[in-house]
């Protein structure tokens, strides 16, 4: 029996967290995802769960931590936001290596610097080639929802890797809406007991993790890594499917919003998915035909789908909340756009830096992207291949 | 804690098997060696270990040298790694989902590189928390797995090669920070500083003092290199010897606070004894440096008497 309750994403995480119960969550503060330790923290002081909080000293540590625990044979999990991430870095590769189904509820928020507390992908964007799983959320709803879903891919051994369940700073994390949450049980049910095969207190049976791999090895180590984010995107598909059993609630890899018969269609990640539906229902009524295709799940990449979607309509245009500083567009642009061109879909793009640092981004602006869609399309008109909007001045 | 006896110690099963690919004349797998036997048997353990000599050494794809459960993670964050170990014991046992009557000790081992200071911080934090851990830093003094470079446990003087001798440099010009002390000031349940001794008792009764207290522990070891050092392989016990009987590297412990002298040499040798033995401080014995012979053991008296105030109180 689904139960209804009004919530911010954190709230949702935290209570994601509480009904699966992990066995070890190391967590340092960091704004804006502080609440999740903060709330599993209460959860564990008045015996709600009996997980084992362990308060690092940094993120770095949280990470490596986080390793050892899961290494160790305990489902791991741990929470963090932008320099938070950068932090870890070296960790979210030899967590991935290790392949260490540890799960982080990231919370969006814009590197430094200057420093701003904000919402962007640069975090989680930073780290898209570190062998992360990274499915994004648009609304609590769906932060909640990908978390439950977390470790079934992650633990599958199909699969084996780290997941990230990303949310969007603030606008997702704090803002409060109503969601429908599962009952305890059932949480417990779909996400089961974690029962790796190998572990270090394994009494016995010891198990050595973390060699040094000369290069007559090491490779093999990569391509596996390869071969499994690979495998994860059946095993994402199917959990969601029996997730929609249990919920009601679907997943794909993406979803598509109107796009059946667009023309134009723009390609977002997140929160903003919610702004770029709206205009798109605004336009649809003046008799524009367009189009979202809000992208979930962004590693493993979702190429020939996402090229197979977007075949039929005349041009797309590719939202980029991040920067690459290649003086072409960011990292979902690079990657839609090489999608495209490998199937022969050759449709004309446009690439869009947006909501950089917590930037609104609003309808108005939406409508304007539509229009210089429209306007190539219809006109021929040239525009800069990758352009800013909101900016402060042209 | 058991009495010693030499003999029984040594027979011991290993738990660090042969055919890892350490230096000859290396201090540091002896060290882990004699830290291993004070495991008691049919106590299970995990290893942890910074990256270093010791982990691409003793685990090299797709061999490993270790009896026990082992992790490496990285260079600068053991102490937390095994942190996490240590704490999915407790969250597993808690849980019913390790077997009653399996015993584990978490220990990790590091060179001063990894411990006094890349992962310095990670250590202090995994020691304030308390876990229920042995970090076991292996000191040689220098970053030897990179190729001799200086580390904040580099004594003053040494010829490094970032601290190169050469004719506007009398080597490394900052001297040594004490590791055993800052930890101390944690004040965790027990501290130690120890070194190989012809006997091995102290490092032996301190492993295993630090391994079967409850909470977090420490424990310095002064481990020769004979490549970073440059002395004769056969010289590493003789060179511990000396670094005691110097009082360059004096044997103390900290238990609870309580600072204790394990030993003090009946008649302390002057510095000179324990650096002639060693080419990386060759330079100080030229004619016209006896001045950075005399400022050595100025600060060798200095630090030798701090310590007699500490463990008189």
């Amino acid at each position: 029996m689904a139960k209804r309750d009004r919530m911010s994403g954190n709230e949702a995480v935290a209570y994601a967290i509480k009904q699966i119960n992990p066995d070890v969550m190391p967590a340092f503060p960091i704004t804006p995802s502080t609440e999740i330790p903060q709330m599993v923290s209460t959860f564990i002081a008045n015996g709600e769960i009996d997980t084992e909080f362990i308060p690092v000293e940094s993120e770095h540590s949280s990470m490596s931590a986080a390793i050892g625990s899961e290494a160790a044979g305990a489902r791991t999990l741990t929470a963090t936001s932008s320099c938070g991430l950068a932090f870890m870095w070296e960790e979210l590769l030899v967590a991935a290596s290790n392949r260490m189904p540890i799960a982080l509820a990231l919370v969006n928020r814009t590197l430094s610097g200057p420093i701003n507390i904000n919402c962007d992908h640069s975090d989680s964007m930073g780290a898209r080639d570190t062998g992360w799983i990274q499915i994004y959320a648009e609304s609590n709803q769906e932060a909640y929802d990908n978390f439950i879903q977390a470790y079934p891919i992650a633990e599958d051994p199909r699969v084996h890797l780290p997941i990230m369940i990303c949310q969007d700073g603030f606008i997702t994390s704090h803002a409060v809406m109503n969601i429908e949450l599962l009952e305890d049980k059932e949480v417990k049910d779909f996400v089961g007991t974690y029962q790796p095969e190998e572990f270090l207190l394994n009494p016995g049976k010891p198990m050595a993790v973390g060699p040094y791999s000369v290069s007559n090895y090491a490779m093999e180590a990569r391509y596996n890594q390869e071969a499994a984010m690979e495998a994860s995107k059946d095993v994402i598909i199917e959990v969601a499917k029996k997730y929609k059993e249990l919920s009601g609630r679907g997943f794909e890899l993406f979803e598509e919003y109107r796009t059946e018969d667009a023309d134009y269609i723009m390609l977002i990640i997140g929160s903003a998915a919610g702004t770029a539906k709206q205009a798109v229902d605004d336009l649809r009524d003046k008799g524009i035909k367009a189009g979202v295709l809000k992208l979930r799940v962004f590693r493993p990449f979702p190429a020939d789908e996402i090229a197979a979607a977007l075949s039929n309509c005349k041009a797309v245009a590719i939202m980029d909340r991040t920067e690459s500083y290649n003086g072409h567009g960011g990292p979902l642009a690079s990657e839609v756009t090489a999608g495209l061109y490998r199937n022969k879909v050759m449709i004309d793009t446009m690439c869009y830096t947006y909501g950089l640092a917590g930037r609104d981004f609003t309808v108005d602006t939406v409508y304007g992207i539509f229009d210089e869609l429209k306007d190539i399309v219809e006109n021929g008109a040239e525009y800069k291949q990758h352009r800013y909007v909101g900016l402060r001045s042209k | 804690m058991s009495s010693y006896n030499l003999k029984e110690v040594m027979n011991k099963p290993e738990r660090l098997a042969p055919g890892h690919r350490m230096c000859a004349g290396c201090g540091a797998t002896i060290g882990v060696r004699a830290v291993l036997r004070a495991l008691h048997e049919g106590d299970y353990a995990v290893i942890g270990n910074a990256t270093g000599c010791l982990e691409v050494s003793s685990f090299m794809y797709p061999y490993t040298a270790w009896e026990d459960s082992y992790i490496h993670n990285a260079f600068e964050n053991a102490g937390a790694t095994l942190s996490g170990v240590e704490t999915a014991y407790k969250a597993l046992k808690k849980r019913g989902r390790l077997p009653e009557d399996a015993e584990f000790k978490f220990i990790t081992f590091g060179g001063d590189g990894g411990t006094y200071d890349i992962g310095f911080q990670s250590l202090s934090g995994a020691m304030e928390r308390g876990h229920d851990m042995v970090y076991v830093c292996y000191d040689n003094g220098a970053y030897m797995n990179t190729g001799i470079q200086r580390s904040s446990a580099t004594p003053r003087f040494a010829d490094t090669t970032t601290t190169p001798v050469g004719t506007e440099s009398d080597g490394k010009l900052q001297s040594r920070k004490d590791l055993a002390s800052i930890i101390a000031d944690h004040y965790v349940p027990y501290v130690a500083q120890t070194t190989l001794t012809r006997d091995f008792k102290d490092i032996h009764l301190k492993a295993e003092k630090a391994i079967y207290t409850k909470g977090a522990a420490f424990l310095n070891i002064m481990t020769p290199c004979p490549r970073g050092w440059r002395y004769e392989t056969e010289d590493v016990m003789k060179i511990c010897k000396l670094a005691v009987d110097t009082c360059y590297w004096p044997l103390y412990e900290v238990e609870d606070g309580k600072w204790v002298l394990t030993y003090e040499p009946k008649k302390k040798l002057p510095i000179e004894d324990f650096l002639r033995e060693q080419g990386r401080f060759k330079h100080l014995f030229k004619p016209g440096n006896e001045h950075l012979l005399a400022q050595f053991q100025e600060e060798v008296d200095k630090r030798w008497e701090d310590l007699q105030y500490k463990c008189s109180r």
